[in-house]
């Protein structure tokens, strides 16, 4: 245990000095979208992984949350930081209205009433032009010229999020999830409110993703529907990160969220330019090969399974003090 | 006044008659056995007790109080603990935490949940299995584990549904040995079981159902010798009793 509290804050000084030893921007923007990663990854772990009501929409509370952000900055003139407060917010309001729609639902018909909602507002926010300038996206102007402030921004947004959400999972509400997740009906014989705490986890959840959502309008200065509430680069993304990370773990989706963006970046970029350009369309194709691999010989995840990972890879025993 | 009173019960699965117009009730600190032939209505009451599906007529009152209507959570809150007879346990979570999930039912730390879950399971025998995942137990585990989780809501009044089912003499005797400790605390019971060595040794009275019909009632030896329940049922599966 104190061996991982110091694993842990060795790794948080490492990523503190991070931006002031490597000062190329790439590099730290590569970084600054895994943080924005881990915290869609671990707010799709609370709700998917822990609760169990695994859901195929969270680019509805990223996308909300970014254009929460957006539209504060272009119609009324406010900061677009104000957004990433307002924009968690929103979420959570959207994420109620999901919650009360959807969790008449169970299992795999939740996750395609979350996949269709998610379809919805993408088409809402591609057509209600007077309010989104719908197609055309949002323009805002980036408030800091380096990346170093969005670094530590996102760098803490992600802290904290892996850490409240460590706090739920040791508390009450965290066996109420993980009960919910095991067996729904004799979670509500044992007194738990079932539908309560799905749409409490549902809630924290859509804060969070909302928050990202908010960052990444902030950081990125544009965003339209395709983007922000695309099925593929967001709502998919966000199960891989948690299902190649390790889902109902606390580290997962964070180590997940690293080797997701690492890949996706290597094939868009063609392996740094090593590689023929072509190799870049190829990345959904790696991506799918990834999750029958992961599926196949890793259920848990690389954190879940870690243990597996390092007698058949690395060929070390567990120790006896394990 | 009857801890739990169940009038003119009635509940239809379409043209199904799954329970037909059943009346009983449970004194306080009493056991009370519900028997019948497979498919003649027990598990059918029990869901309809604690509301997992809505009755289609009659009452169910708890302390006076009826119960139609509320949720299965409020239920149990109100002072009702169930098993059930296909055990549900909370497969990838371990013993204790199954225990200490419910245990959250009447406190808020997770502390006092811990401690109470221990006691629990030292009360049934389950405190050497704590840290194992509940998939991993055998069978007469995990129906100590179905006790143990619904006492640590501690109810009043605990529903049983099957909970010898499929255990050998030796874990039987346990069982019963398990239910009437739990008399002894002070919790009235309702339970359905088919093995009569159970039934007949531990209930105050018995109520016998078939086709969702009441065929009789009384104490154990009279419902033994009632011409219609052994016709229905004893004589020809279970007559050895």
């Amino acid at each position: 245990m104190k061996k991982n509290h110091l694993f842990l804050i060795i790794l948080g000084i490492l990523f503190l000095i991070f931006p002031l030893v490597i000062r190329s921007s790439y590099y730290q923007h590569l970084v600054i979208i895994i943080f924005m990663w881990v915290v869609i990854g671990s707010s799709w772990n609370l709700l998917a992984g822990y609760t169990g009501q695994v859901s195929f929409g969270h680019a509805i509370f990223f996308g909300v949350g970014a254009y929460t952000a957006g539209i504060f900055a272009t119609k009324l003139g406010i900061s677009a930081w104000w957004g990433m407060m307002f924009g968690g917010f929103f979420s959570m309001l959207v994420g109620l209205f999901v919650g009360w729609v959807c969790f008449r639902l169970r299992g795999p018909y939740f996750a395609l009433a979350t996949l269709a909602g998610g379809e919805i507002i993408r088409l809402i926010a591609t057509n209600w032009e007077s309010l989104t300038d719908g197609m055309m996206g949002i323009l805002i102007i980036q408030t800091f010229k380096s990346k170093l402030s969005y670094y530590y921004i996102s760098f803490v947004l992600a802290i904290s999020c892996i850490y409240v959400i460590h706090l739920i999972m040791k508390s009450k509400w965290g066996y109420y999830f993980v009960s919910i997740r095991e067996d729904e009906d004799a979670a509500s014989s044992l007194g738990i409110n079932t539908t309560l705490y799905k749409n409490i986890s549902l809630l924290v959840s859509s804060f969070f993703t909302g928050m990202a959502g908010a960052f990444y309008m902030n950081y990125m200065a544009f965003i339209d529907p395709e983007v922000v509430f695309s099925l593929h680069y967001v709502s998919i993304m966000a199960i891989l990160v948690g299902i190649v990370g390790g889902v109902a773990t606390i580290w997962g989706p964070a180590v997940g969220a690293f080797v997701m963006v690492g890949l996706q970046e290597t094939f868009r970029s063609s392996f740094f330019g090593l590689a023929p350009k072509w190799i870049s369309q190829a990345h959904a194709l790696v991506f799918g090969l990834l999750v029958i691999f992961v599926i196949m010989f890793l259920a848990n995840g690389i954190v879940g399974d870690w243990e597996k990972i390092r007698r058949n890879v690395f060929r070390i025993r567990p120790s006896s003090s394990s | 006044m009857a801890l739990l009173e169940v009038k003119n019960l009635t509940k239809a699965f379409g043209g199904l008659m799954a329970v037909d117009d059943v009346s009983f009730h449970v004194e306080e600190g009493e056991i009370v056995g519900l028997i019948g032939p497979n498919g003649s209505g027990k598990t059918t009451t029990f869901n309809c007790i604690n509301q997992f599906f809505p009755v289609t007529s009659g009452d169910i009152l708890f302390k006076g109080k009826s119960l139609i209507g509320l949720k299965t959570h409020q239920i149990c809150h109100l002072g009702i603990g169930r098993t059930f007879q296909v055990v549900k346990p909370l497969a990838r979570m371990t013993v204790l935490e199954n225990v200490t999930a419910s245990a959250f039912c009447r406190v808020n730390t997770i502390k006092e949940a811990k401690d109470e879950a221990l006691s629990v399971l030292e009360f049934c025998n389950l405190a050497d299995q704590k840290d194992k995942l509940a998939k991993s137990l055998p069978i007469a585990g995990r129906k100590r584990l179905e006790i143990a989780r619904a006492l640590a809501t501690k109810p009043e009044l605990l529903l049983l549904d099957e909970v010898a089912a499929g255990l050998n003499p030796g874990e039987l005797d346990e069982a019963i040995e398990l239910i009437k400790k739990i008399r002894e605390i002070g919790i009235s019971i309702l339970i359905v079981e088919h093995i009569m060595k159970v039934i007949m040794t531990i209930s105050d009275r018995i109520h016998a159902i078939n086709f969702g019909q009441t065929i009789a009632e009384g104490i154990p030896q009279e419902v033994a010798n009632n011409p219609a329940v052994i016709k229905a049922y004893l004589g020809e599966q279970h007559a050895q009793g």
